[in-house]
């Protein structure tokens, strides 16, 4: 097979100048805020809204597939535990609605800094551990985190927290249970500042720290590379989308539980980040944005869900490792990142 | 915090966790071994506990065609049903184990050298079959027959030993000498052991590595399927979502005693069992699989090569 969908999208971008660039960038953008004008197509769900699934699962698992993707893929720290992060943003704005009368939008910078510390925090006691030692431990602290709201009747136990408020209404634009497409603008918009804030990254310092860990920790530190600290890096933006997702998903589900944050969906993220191939930004989205969706348009998959995730994950480190839209290893860094010093 | 009910009941619920102990000694034997020889965390073992407990269940109600309303049997009945159920567990758990390491490592094993795709690939073994069973049974947990009829045997310190308990001390003890002559004493277990020191030289030196390979994942799920037969006969239930819980708690065994080394195994496994059993009587039960976490953090922070373990450190590089 010689046609290669990334390739031939990365020659276009190259070919193109500044403005087409940005018309480009713009006409995608206007593309994807159209994408609720599906649901009287072929793509309808039968079963859930179709704006509701644009929004969840579609787009807070992209999210959370990016978020992800940096800890993962770009720097080869396997995080087990990623769920606890998007419980941290999700309690955050449970208790936060709770407690006081602040709402969505101050919520959300409180519960990604939150997300943010926790990342911190979990980073500095694990980040000594390598490989297979870190995933276990992770999957640990995301269990150690359910558990014990589990068990914290503060926050409801069992039960979690209801009532949680729509965000209110802004510009103009309401946030109900009629008015779904709103959300999937939000979500959309936290998206495309995390894509660019990713690539933004990765062709500097930070970026080329992750890829010299991944390939090797042990060469990279020699090299004079402080891996502890851009591994702590990588683990508190990973958090903090994560956390993010995690708030927008509390208001728009009005309704939390810690049973809903289990180690499942760690791993569903997960088969999002190897399916559409670890490292490559556009190949998570497309692999969040394909996963996340089948299962909605086709019913009698949904309950499989995690069945066939599972066969992928083996089927896709047997036979193609680097995803379905592999990263193009060495010349990316070196083009982009020597003309960006 | 209720220390009280620790102190009153100190003994029977040393006997429960040492019971509960050698459960995990026994599973954490398919992390520890696999580990051993390969440097891979064997994440489907937890499944193939599980597996092993349905299967256990099964030959109880398939082959000896027992109910759950079923008088538990007496004498030579109650020695052979036992037996079968116990080989059954066994040997369906040692294939699978076996069947596992020639679907999702040995493409990899050959092919590359990064530690996270074989990792991956077994996480998805694991949930794969968690879910295949999970869809099977409905989410429904399934009883056992009981077979043996749970009296007390004898008492100690105030604390009664009952059958069930007593059957799982003494079996365990016997299967794990065996293991351990096999280990030291036979060619076989020679070659484990040639090939978890150095893996390349002992490649050099004409050992089938693929041979040595699945003989140490039968091995280790043998002694996974005695497990999960020791499990049912205590606890006399089981569902999907069992290898999850149990897996993780002997994993954390392995690592206490130090992963890659079976004695080391045997002591991790006991002192886990014990500090399970006290600290839920003490913080309350519904804090009970946090235990296994919290110290799996705790040791593997601060002494990463457990208590009589290979410096992980050394390992990994």
């Amino acid at each position: 097979m010689n046609f290669n969908l990334r390739d031939w999208g990365a020659s276009i971008w190259e070919k193109s100048n500044k403005w087409q660039r940005l018309a480009i960038g713009l006409s995608i953008v206007a593309l994807l805020f159209a994408a609720p004008l599906l649901e009287k197509t072929f793509f309808n769900t039968p079963s859930t809204p179709f704006i509701s699934v644009l929004f969840y699962p579609i787009g807070i698992y992209v999210l959370m597939a990016l978020g992800l993707n940096v800890v993962v893929g770009k720097s080869g720290l396997l995080d087990l535990g990623y769920v606890a992060f998007y419980a941290v943003g999700a309690y955050t704005a449970g208790i936060l609605s709770m407690h006081t009368k602040l709402n969505t939008w101050e919520i959300l910078p409180i519960g990604i800094v939150l997300a943010m510390f926790s990342g911190l925090i979990l980073g500095a006691a694990v980040l000594r551990l390598r490989g297979d030692y870190l995933a276990i431990v992770t999957l640990g602290f995301g269990e150690i985190i359910r558990i014990t709201a589990l068990n914290s009747a503060s926050v409801g136990g069992a039960n979690g927290i209801s009532g949680i408020p729509n965000p209110p209404t802004t510009f103009g634009l309401k946030f109900d249970l009629e008015n779904q497409v709103t959300y999937y603008w939000v979500i959309l918009i936290l998206i495309i500042i995390t894509v660019l804030m990713i690539r933004g990254l990765s062709v500097r310092r930070p970026g080329r720290a992750w890829e010299s860990i991944r390939q090797d920790e042990d060469v990279a530190e020699l090299m004079g590379v402080n891996t502890y600290k851009y591994k702590l890096w990588a683990f508190a933006f990973g958090a903090s989308v994560g956390g993010a997702a995690g708030v927008l998903f509390a208001s728009k589900a009005m309704f939390i539980a810690p049973n809903i944050f289990n180690y499942n969906i760690s791993i569903l993220i997960l088969a999002f980040v190897v399916f559409g191939g670890m490292g490559n930004i556009w190949g998570v989205v497309t692999g969040a944005v394909l996963l996340s969706y089948i299962p909605e348009r086709i019913r009698f998959i949904s309950d499989m869900r995690m069945l066939i995730f599972g066969l992928l994950l083996i089927i896709m480190m047997n036979l193609r490792p680097d995803g379905m839209l592999p990263r193009k290893k060495r010349e990316k860094i070196k083009q982009v990142g020597g003309s960006n010093e | 915090m209720d220390f009280s009910v620790l102190t009153d009941q100190f003994a029977s619920l040393t006997i429960d966790g040492v019971a509960l102990g050698f459960i995990y000694v026994l599973i954490a034997l398919g992390y520890t071994m696999v580990y051993g020889v390969l440097r891979l965390i064997n994440f489907a073992n937890s499944e193939v506990f599980m597996l092993g407990s349905f299967a256990t269940i099964l030959v109880a109600t398939q082959v000896f065609n027992k109910t759950l309303e079923s008088d538990p049997l007496t004498g030579f009945p109650l020695v052979y049903t036992m037996l079968a159920m116990l080989l059954g567990a066994m040997i369906v758990s040692g294939l699978i184990s076996v069947l596992i390491e020639i679907v999702a490592y040995r493409r990899l094993r050959s092919r590359t050298s990064n530690r996270l795709t074989s990792l991956i690939s077994a996480i998805g073994v694991s949930i794969f079959l968690a879910e295949g069973v999970r869809i099977l049974t409905s989410s429904a947990p399934m009883g056992t027959p009981r077979i043996l009829e749970k009296n007390t045997l004898f008492t100690v310190f105030g604390a009664d030993v009952r059958v069930d308990t007593f059957l799982v001390i003494i079996f365990a003890i016997i299967l794990l000498i065996i293991l351990d002559t096999f280990v030291t004493k036979t060619r076989l277990g020679k070659g484990i052991r040639a090939v978890s020191m150095d893996y390349d030289t002992s490649r050099l030196m004409g050992i089938n590595l693929n041979k040595i390979i699945s003989t140490t994942f039968l091995i280790g799920g043998l002694g996974t399927g005695a497990a999960s037969f020791f499990y049912i006969t205590v606890y006399e239930q089981t569902r999907f979502s069992i290898g999850f819980e149990l897996g993780l708690a002997a994993f954390t065994a392995a690592v206490l005693g130090g992963i890659g080394n079976i004695r080391g195994a045997f002591a991790g496994g006991i002192a886990l069992g014990l500090i399970e059993m006290y600290s839920s009587a003490v913080f309350g039960t519904q804090w009970r699989s946090i235990t296994a976490f919290v110290i799996l953090v705790l040791v593997l922070l601060f002494k990463p090569n457990g208590i009589f373990g290979e410096s992980l450190q050394q390992a990994r590089v």
